[in-house]
């Protein structure tokens, strides 16, 4: 396989073991252009890349343009801090817009789930998923399984361990979706409120205890816990939060010697991370950054000139 | 001119009639219906062969929007889409602008449905003040002004106390109570099924338990108040059995199912098509059996639309934020008989029964039956039909109808209200 079925990246549901391969390997490649001298190759040249992103974001943006950037593309950065209801014009006429610019490859982030998708049944430049809603946040998930293969040779078989708010969270829904494409085995573990029982058919295995769930994990991803949920109710306190489901020194005792801690960051240190685990030799949060940008090169790679309707331009 | 109905096959519900029968309107009344009635000078013929002659339908559960939502229906775009779809009477929901809270915009909609509608328009009046469910409508003057049924449709009446209050005061009007079961804090800002649906959107969740407990609780309040209570679309199984139990015990409980909760499910929510985005939510596979299972031992009374039109550009937009709704008065037959009629799982009479007949007779009312002396509200339906649901043929302003598209069976080529053609197909030429 040497390319892509579609030439959108809206989620992991669907995309073959195959795909996921091919992505991976070639950001095996993309990661030396690291190593150079002179980080730029000229990939996209010509191409235009737009990071049209609805919610504030800092490392996912700024690593889908630096990712363009080391391939040379033409890339535009526009943020609106207010959805595209609030500001009168409906998504569909935005995307048309960049459209007429000569959009190759639009890279969305957004609040509501299926945005990408919509946008990719009315503009004809390819769409990455940067994040929809609680929906899908596919690039995340292939940087984290990036990480993964990089530190522990293969996906298949080992024992992956999502922690938090499975909930309300894309990087969980996507990383659930590659990680069973790849084979491996899926445990998710958090206060009951906050993780959907339906993964079970899926084969993912539910945990409600941090300490059972830890036995055995080769791979620990500890997801982002927002605050505002524990407005909503969805538990107590975050001081009870951190009790039981925080990753601190009270796990340490359960943790594999050779554990793989990852998380998308950024960070809330002392809720659902402690320093002394962000710190543990066995964690590879930084690396997961560097990982991002070889990563959606090699997506920017595979996707390029799919998308390209300048032909169609005149 | 008299017109005569030849030829065309007689579904009639209430005498379980399935007949080759000729009819003869004159003026505005069946005057005969014979095997054979021969043709005179005076007669306008209307060829029927092949064809089906069902009573005009009913529907129930009706959005006409106006007043104050015109951009999405009007009365004149609505009665007509209603008689495309076979209805000739129509029961419209009191969440316009203002709500149809009091008798003054009650009034204002059968005048407006005298003036420019084609089909019986029967208004249903709002059971709390702006549905706001805190304080009980002027429910006497609204039963004067002819409203046939109390509802706050779209939303629930979540205080109980004056959901007993309203039960209780409405009795001498004897108005039956249309329930939209929701339970507001269970739902939060859900809308799709909790399970699959929410599993593979990410998409927040509206959980059965919301439509069961109002259920639940409704029921409880039908029987504490002795209020006759029509359950509005239900979806789950577990409401299924609840109307199930509530019957046993003999209490005055009815209950519909929409022709969209028993065609789809909470799979097709996976396209992020906001045409799929309905209140109460495409539920599950299993849900859809036992409504079918519901709908077979009659435990689910009849099928009525949730008719919700909305614009355009107001389900071009991310799921999360189109509004809840389907337009599907035009094509409800057709889904029907293609659906569960040629599937064998609903008799021609069962499906014109629990379409016509059966909710007059729940909310009692006034309309005629397909018989001698009766006025003439009839529709002509070719059942060996098939057609693709095309966007352009709709004729309700909302094109909200994820049926658009399919290749459905069984549709009216002609309707007539009062002995009057308000919709004829074209090719179809009663005035031949």
């Amino acid at each position: 396989m040497s390319s892509l079925k579609s030439k959108h990246m809206l989620g992991l549901d669907g995309v073959t073991r195959e795909e996921i391969s091919l992505i991976l390997k070639t950001a095996e490649a993309m990661k030396e252009i690291f190593t150079r001298k002179v980080k730029k190759v000229p990939t996209l040249t010509g191409k235009t890349v737009v990071n049209l992103f609805y919610e504030p974001s800092t490392r996912t943006r700024a690593s889908f343009e630096l990712a363009g950037k080391m391939l040379s593309a033409n890339m535009m950065n526009l943020s609106s801090s207010s959805s595209s209801v609030v500001k009168g014009e409906s998504l569909i006429d935005t995307g048309k817009t960049l459209e007429a610019m000569g959009a190759d490859i639009i890279i969305m982030r957004h609040s509501a789930q299926g945005s990408c998708k919509l946008l990719s049944q009315h503009v004809k430049a390819s769409i990455i998923n940067a994040g929809d809603g609680n929906h899908e946040h596919p690039t995340q998930a292939l940087l984290d399984m990036f990480t993964i293969k990089e530190k522990k040779g293969q996906i298949e078989g080992l024992t992956v361990l999502i922690v938090g708010d499975i909930l309300h969270s894309r990087v969980a829904r996507s990383n659930i979706f590659g990680l069973l494409t790849m084979g491996a085995k899926v445990r998710v573990v958090g206060p009951a409120t906050l993780i959907p029982v339906e993964y079970k058919k899926l084969g993912v295995e539910v945990f409600y205890t941090l300490e059972d769930a830890l036995q055995g994990a080769d791979v620990v991803n500890i997801l982002r816990i927002q605050r505002e949920r524990q407005k909503k109710g969805m538990f107590p306190s975050i001081r009870e939060f951190h009790r039981f489901y925080g990753m601190n020194e009270r796990i340490i005792p359960y943790l594999k010697d050779d554990v793989l801690i990852l998380h998308p960051g950024p960070m809330n240190q002392g809720v659902e991370i402690d320093p002394i685990i962000a710190l543990d030799d066995r964690a590879v949060i930084e690396e997961q950054v560097t990982n991002g940008v070889a990563t959606r090169m090699a997506l920017f790679y595979l996707l390029a000139g799919r998308g390209n309707q300048n032909e169609d331009l005149n | 001119m008299k017109i005569l109905i030849k030829n065309g096959i007689v579904v009639e519900p209430i005498k379980k009639l399935t007949d080759k029968m000729d009819i003869l309107i004159e003026e505005n009344k069946i005057t005969r219906m014979a095997e054979e009635i021969e043709i005179t000078e005076d007669m306008q013929v209307v060829d029927a062969s092949e064809k089906h002659i069902f009573p005009g339908l009913v529907d129930i559960h009706v959005h006409l929007r106006e007043p104050g939502y015109e951009h999405k229906e009007t009365i004149y775009s609505g009665t007509r889409a209603a008689a495309k779809g076979g209805f000739t009477s129509i029961c419209c929901m009191p969440n316009t602008d203002p709500v149809a809270d009091n008798s003054s915009v009650i009034r204002f909609i059968q005048h407006r449905a005298a003036d420019e509608g084609v089909v019986k328009v029967f208004p249903i009046g709002a059971i709390s003040k702006k549905l706001e469910g805190q304080e009980i409508s002027e429910i006497g003057m609204l039963a004067e002004a002819g409203v046939v049924a109390l509802s706050d449709d779209g939303n629930t009446v979540m205080n109980s106390g004056v959901m007993r209050r309203a039960m209780e005061y409405a009795t001498p009007w004897n108005l039956p109570f249309i329930s939209h079961c929701e339970d507001q804090n269970l739902v939060d800002n859900g809308m799709v099924n909790e399970g699959y649906a929410s599993l593979m959107t990410g998409l927040p969740v509206y959980p059965k338990a919301a439509e069961e407990t109002i259920i639940a609780r409704d029921i409880a309040l039908a029987e504490l108040t002795g209020a006759k209570l029509h359950i509005a679309h239900l979806t789950t199984k577990g409401g299924v059995e609840l109307v199930r139990q509530a019957k046993a015990k003999g209490l005055p409980v009815t209950a519909e199912v929409t022709p969209h909760h028993l065609a789809l499910s909470e799979e097709d929510v996976l396209s992020f098509d906001t045409s799929y985005k309905v209140n109460p939510p495409l539920r599950s596979k299993e849900d859809v059996t036992a409504l079918i299972e519901g709908l077979q031992d009659g435990t689910i009374d009849i099928i009525a639309t949730d008719h919700a039109p909305h614009a355009y550009e107001e389900k071009m937009v991310e799921f999360i934020y189109a509004p809840f709704g389907i337009a599907g008065i035009e094509t409800a037959l057709p889904v029907i008989y293609t659906y569960l009629v040629k599937d064998g799982k609903l008799s021609l009479l069962e499906m014109v029964e629990k379409m016509s007949s059966k909710p007059a007779e729940i909310l009692g009312l006034p309309v005629s039956k397909l018989s001698e002396g009766e006025n003439a509200d009839l529709i002509i339906v070719d059942l060996d039909r098939e057609l693709e649901v095309e966007i352009k043929d709709l004729v309700s302003k909302g094109k909200n109808n994820p049926f658009i598209g399919q290749r459905l069976t069984g549709w009216p080529v002609m309707t007539m209200v009062n002995g009057k053609v308000v919709y004829q197909r074209s090719g179809f030429n009663a005035s031949n």
